[in-house]
């Protein structure tokens, strides 16, 4: 296991820097002033000569590049963004926990939909419920995020009311008077998000859980089981359910990356200022700080989901696990 | 009372492309402590018939008609629960490729002491004993070592065993034995065959063993069932069988077999492919392989029916009594003179 | 006779590696390990062995889709044991492969005319309606309707498949045909026409075999000559005759004695020796002589020490062994078996099963 922890942070240093290295070039391929914008209407060309020094873009990319890796090295920097000068950690310390609540209470919305409707999908091919079942699956595959999203909003939010249309609540209680806040308010005001983002992938993971499940039921050691005098319901959870999630395990640890990009167009829709929006908004100021900054936590989040990934796989099949 | 008696059994599958009729009226009973050998090639029909007699087939999929008594309870259409408390209990079940038959994701211990639990209101302390017990007598080496290994941590062999020890956990009457060797190596089945004549020793267990492979059968079996198409075409005491086959198809089998007591120079092969059960052909479903077919093969089934010498030798065929001793008698001779002069 | 094909002191390693960044070797499989024998132009050279054994590695070898790790593969005459691919291009015309699972070695997407074809046309031999008359020409000569051309595998039988296979090795005349366990997946009646189709096809065009097989009895009955291989290694060689009359190795003599017999009578009053446990990993075989750990006639302090190399059977014209203490009759009981070197009762008695 140590070994394998080892191997696995080398691809992480060296993905890091493949990622940040690609931003880096794209910023310098496009022509572009950051200096201009960072100066705002009353400028003149010596006070934009006096930012491009001090922000480093008179200095060749690599040598900025160089200075991003040592700050962030030596002082754990992020450096500060080009337009208002905050410290990028803070400024990702503000969007990531709205991301996050969005793809971590999405991903369980959709496993939480899409297992039993798969599982009973597969126990049952050809039912009512299956050809439902498909139907959501194209709907969901075949819709755009951001018309959900908006249907969703219009429906729920706008026409009956039931729900908040946008903005996002803490989780942690603050003490602020008007301040929105709490758990309750948190989940509240993220049910339409993270619906979206279930009608958007549980159609994916029904498939894939209904032929996992389908293929593990006409397995040979299922019909040991059945030999063996097992219920149905033992022989689906002790024997199907596990074996048939292995596949799945995969795909989600890659699907919660993905998800970390498919946030932007629910955040767009809801309003929320998490990752997405401040990704986009960065990069049409060619906020170069905080675009990298952005992408550096993307990256770390992706490796750190696809080593969970593997512990979890190796958790649950003792062939990975106790191999060599 | 016979320990397992079916008679005339049908399956029928429903597929995308019409009906299979997989098993087309077998009937045959079984005594306890006896070994009853079914041989066939594949689609025969051998594996779906035991299938059914477990109750294993889909119902959403299959039709069954037809009579599986156990020990003189009717099995067909037997409630699920009381089916539940057979199977495991009182028929225990092996198969082909003990790679696949067991969970790849759960400790050989567990799924030992699952069979026990199911069956039996034990403690798991219990169950985890008489797994061991049940090890030691498979004969797996450091039994107390190993049971909580995962199956990949074993050979094919010692997997095979592991699938006997769990069939025969709660001490059936009955075994069913679905190709146990054929995925094993030569050496490794030659092991499994010893172990489970030494355990049919013990305990008395019925064993049902389904095989292609002739010499398994004779090594082995008591009475000896050929299926082919879906149909038991010839069924005897397994000496008789090999002594005296009384029709085509199971001449064929014999003559096409390489053996280590006899050299041919060259092989009797059966021609074509076995029938698809999809289109069933006329008549009898071996004529158009058979080179004695005549008329009255390719329009009507021919009934099973004892043969001259025993009454419990019975197959399926309409040559007359004269002309199927003419040619058995001289296949046999065939069979013996080309003994040492091979090309 | 001619020799066609002479390998000596043939050894293929795989190795295993472990490591972070840079990988390291860490053990070896060794699946061949020093495999020496001829084939004589025409003849069938059987191979036989349980899993594991290194047959089928082996053969890749010979026909170089692997690269052996060492040893010497001598073909028609020409050493080509590092022929590079262009060089070898000329020789895979003479030398071709039937593999076991019919199906999985045909391409799905292809149909059977273009299979059956394909050496043809990778040998650039005959324009397209030449090579369209000689793959009609093939199928009509093992056995299948050459109207046929246009099929897809999946419209065949397993039977056909192979039949299919054979074809395509045929197609380019091939001195040496490469079986590997071409029959080990079909149905009894169905590798018995294979099996016949093989014969005559080798009588016709005059074919070279090395048969690749688990099942003793399909060997014996296809083959002239016969190695019994165990962990990598020959630990019997001999003509058919000679080999399966009176097997000198333990290990040959447990194969043997395995087989189930199609006969009631003679197969119950054999009385059978059983090995106990399983074939060891190749992955750090047994020291010397490795069945030693599973031999009944093992002898502390010789077999484990001592490698013991293949002898020729004095008397013999064409029968080795590697053993320090081979059966001195056949067939044997599992008690004589046990007994070894001299100890035995030479009376008729002490032999059951005749």
């Amino acid at each position: 296991m140590g070994a394998f922890i080892i191997r696995r942070l080398f691809w992480a240093i060296f993905l890091f820097i493949v990622a940040t290295i690609i931003t880096y070039v794209i910023f310098f391929v496009i022509p572009s002033d950051p200096a201009t914008i960072a100066c705002g209407t009353h400028c003149t060309p010596p006070i934009i000569a006096h930012i491009r020094l001090s922000l480093h873009l008179n200095l060749p990319f690599y040598q900025q590049y160089w200075l991003f890796l040592w700050n962030m090295l030596r002082h754990g920097s992020l450096g500060y963004s080009f337009v208002n000068g905050a410290s990028v950690r803070w400024i990702i310390g503000q969007a990531a926990p709205i991301t996050g609540s969005l793809v971590a209470g999405g991903a369980v919305c959709w496993l939480a939909l899409s297992i039993p409707v798969g599982v009973i999908s597969a126990l049952r091919p050809r039912s009512i419920l299956d050809r439902a079942g498909m139907v959501f699956v194209l709907i969901g595959i075949s819709a755009p995020v951001v018309w959900i999203g908006l249907i969703l909003a219009y429906i729920f939010g706008f026409k009956l009311g039931w729900t908040p249309i946008a903005t996002y609540c803490n989780f942690f209680p603050s003490h602020q008077i008007g301040v929105c806040s709490g758990p309750a308010n948190w989940a509240y005001h993220l049910v339409l998000p993270w619906a979206t983002f279930m009608l958007l992938f549980a159609a994916l993971y029904v498939r894939l859980i209904r032929a996992n499940v389908m293929e593990t039921m006409s397995e040979d050691f299922v019909r040991t089981a059945r030999a063996k005098g097992a219920s149905s319901a033992r022989v689906l959870f002790q024997h199907v359910l596990r074996n048939s999630m292995l596949p799945v395990v995969t795909i989600l640890g890659m699907d919660i990356g993905l998800a970390l990009g498919g946030a932007v167009f629910t955040e767009t829709v809801f309003n929320l200022n998490g990752l997405g929006q401040t990704l986009i908004s960065a990069a049409s100021q060619e906020n170069l700080p905080v675009v990298v900054g952005v992408v550096v936590f993307a990256t770390v989040a992706v490796i750190i989901f696809n080593f969970l990934v593997d512990v979890a796989y190796a958790w649950l099949d003792p062939r990975i696990r106790l191999s060599t | 009372m016979a320990l397992l008696e079916v008679t005339d059994l049908v399956t029928r599958f429903r597929t995308d492309d019409g009906i299979v009729q997989a098993v087309s009226g077998v009937s045959f009973s079984l005594d306890r402590g006896q070994t009853l050998g079914v041989v066939g090639e594949s689609g025969s029909g051998k594996s779906v018939t035991f299938l059914t007699v477990m109750g294993l087939v889909d119902p959403r999929h299959a039709d069954v008609t037809g009579s599986v008594r156990f020990d003189g309870n009717e099995l067909l259409g037997a409630s699920f629960s009381t089916l539940r408390k057979i199977r495991g209990q009182r028929i225990g079940m092996i198969f082909q490729d003990p790679m696949t038959s067991l969970n790849p994701v759960k400790r050989i211990g567990w799924q030992l002491e699952e069979a026990v639990l199911i069956h039996n209101d034990v403690s798991r302390s219990e169950a985890r004993r008489r797994s061991l017990e049940v090890l030691d007598e498979v004969e797996i080496p450091r039994a107390d070592a190993r049971i909580d290994d995962y199956p990949h941590q074993f050979s094919g062999g010692m997997r095979q065993r592991v699938m006997i020890a769990m069939a025969l956990i709660n001490q059936p009457d009955l075994l069913i034995a679905d190709e146990p060797t054929t995925a094993l190596d030569v050496t490794t089945q030659a092991q499994i065959l010893r172990l489970m004549k030494k355990l049919q020793d013990e305990h008395g267990t019925a064993i049902v063993m389904i095989t292609h492979d002739l010499g398994v059968v004779a090594e082995l079996a008591d009475d000896a069932a050929v299926m082919y198409g879906g149909r038991i075409v010839e069924e005897a005491k397994v000496q008789d069988l090999f002594a005296q086959p009384e029709m085509p198809y199971t001449w064929g089998l014999l003559g096409s077999l390489p053996r280590a007591d006899i050299t041919a120079a060259r092989l009797e092969q059966i021609p074509g492919q076995p029938p698809s059960l999809l289109r069933p052909p006329n008549g009898c479903a071996f004529n158009p392989r058979c080179a004695y077919a005549f008329d009255r093969c390719r329009a009507e089934l021919p009934e099973l029916r004892p043969s001259p010498t025993s009454g419990e030798h019975r197959f399926r065929c309409h040559l007359d009594d004269a002309d199927r001793l003419r040619i058995w008698t001289a296949k046999k001779a065939e069979l013996t003179s080309t003994e040492g002069t091979a090309a | 006779m001619s020799e066609l094909l002479a390998v000596e002191g043939l050894q293929k390693y795989f190795p295993v590696t472990r490591g972070l960044i840079f990988q390291k070797e860490v053990a070896q499989v060794k699946a061949v390990d020093g495999v020496d024998f001829t084939v004589n132009a025409g003849e069938t050279l059987g191979v036989v062995g349980e899993s594991g054994c290194g047959k089928s590695t082996m053969a890749r070898c010979i026909a170089r889709l692997l690269e052996p790790t060492a040893g010497k593969i001598v073909f028609d005459g020409r050493d080509i044991t590092h022929l590079d691919r262009n060089a070898m291009r000329p020789i895979r015309r003479d030398m071709m492969m039937v593999f076991q699972d019919p199906y999985a070695s045909l391409n799905a997407r292809k149909r059977v005319g273009g299979i059956v074809g394909e050496p043809l046309e990778v040998h650039g031999i005959g324009t397209d309606e030449e090579r369209k008359r000689r793959v009609q020409e093939l199928l009509e000569i093992v056995g299948l309707n050459p109207e046929h051309y246009n099929r897809f595998p999946h419209e065949f039988s397993g039977g056909q498949r192979q039949r299919i296979g054979i074809a395509r090795a045929l197609a380019v005349n091939p001195k040496l045909i490469i079986c590997d366990e071409p029959v080990s997946a079909l149905d009894v009646s169905v590798q018995a026409q294979i099996l016949n189709l093989l014969k005559d096809l080798q009588a016709d065009f005059d074919l070279t075999y090395i048969f690749i097989a688990h099942d003793l009895n399909v060997v014996r009955h296809i083959s002239d000559r016969v190695m019994v291989m165990y962990l990598g290694k020959p630990v019997e060689t001999g003509s058919k005759e000679e080999l399966y009359a009176e097997p000198k190795h333990p290990y040959s003599g447990a194969l043997l004695s395995a087989v189930p017999i199609a006969d009631p009578t003679l197969g119950r009053a054999r009385r059978q020796i059983v090995l106990t446990g399983d074939v060891p990993s190749p992955i750090n075989p047994p020291a010397a002589c490795r069945f030693h750990p599973r031999c009944p006639r093992f002898v502390d302090g010789k077999c484990n020490v001592d490698e013991p190399l293949l002898t020729p059977v004095p008397g013999a014209k064409d029968h080795g062994y590697a053993c320090h203490f081979p059966l001195e009759h056949w067939p044997m009981d599992e008690d004589d078996f046990r007994r070894v070197g001299g100890m035995v009762p030479a009376t008729p008695a002490a032999t059951s099963s005749e």
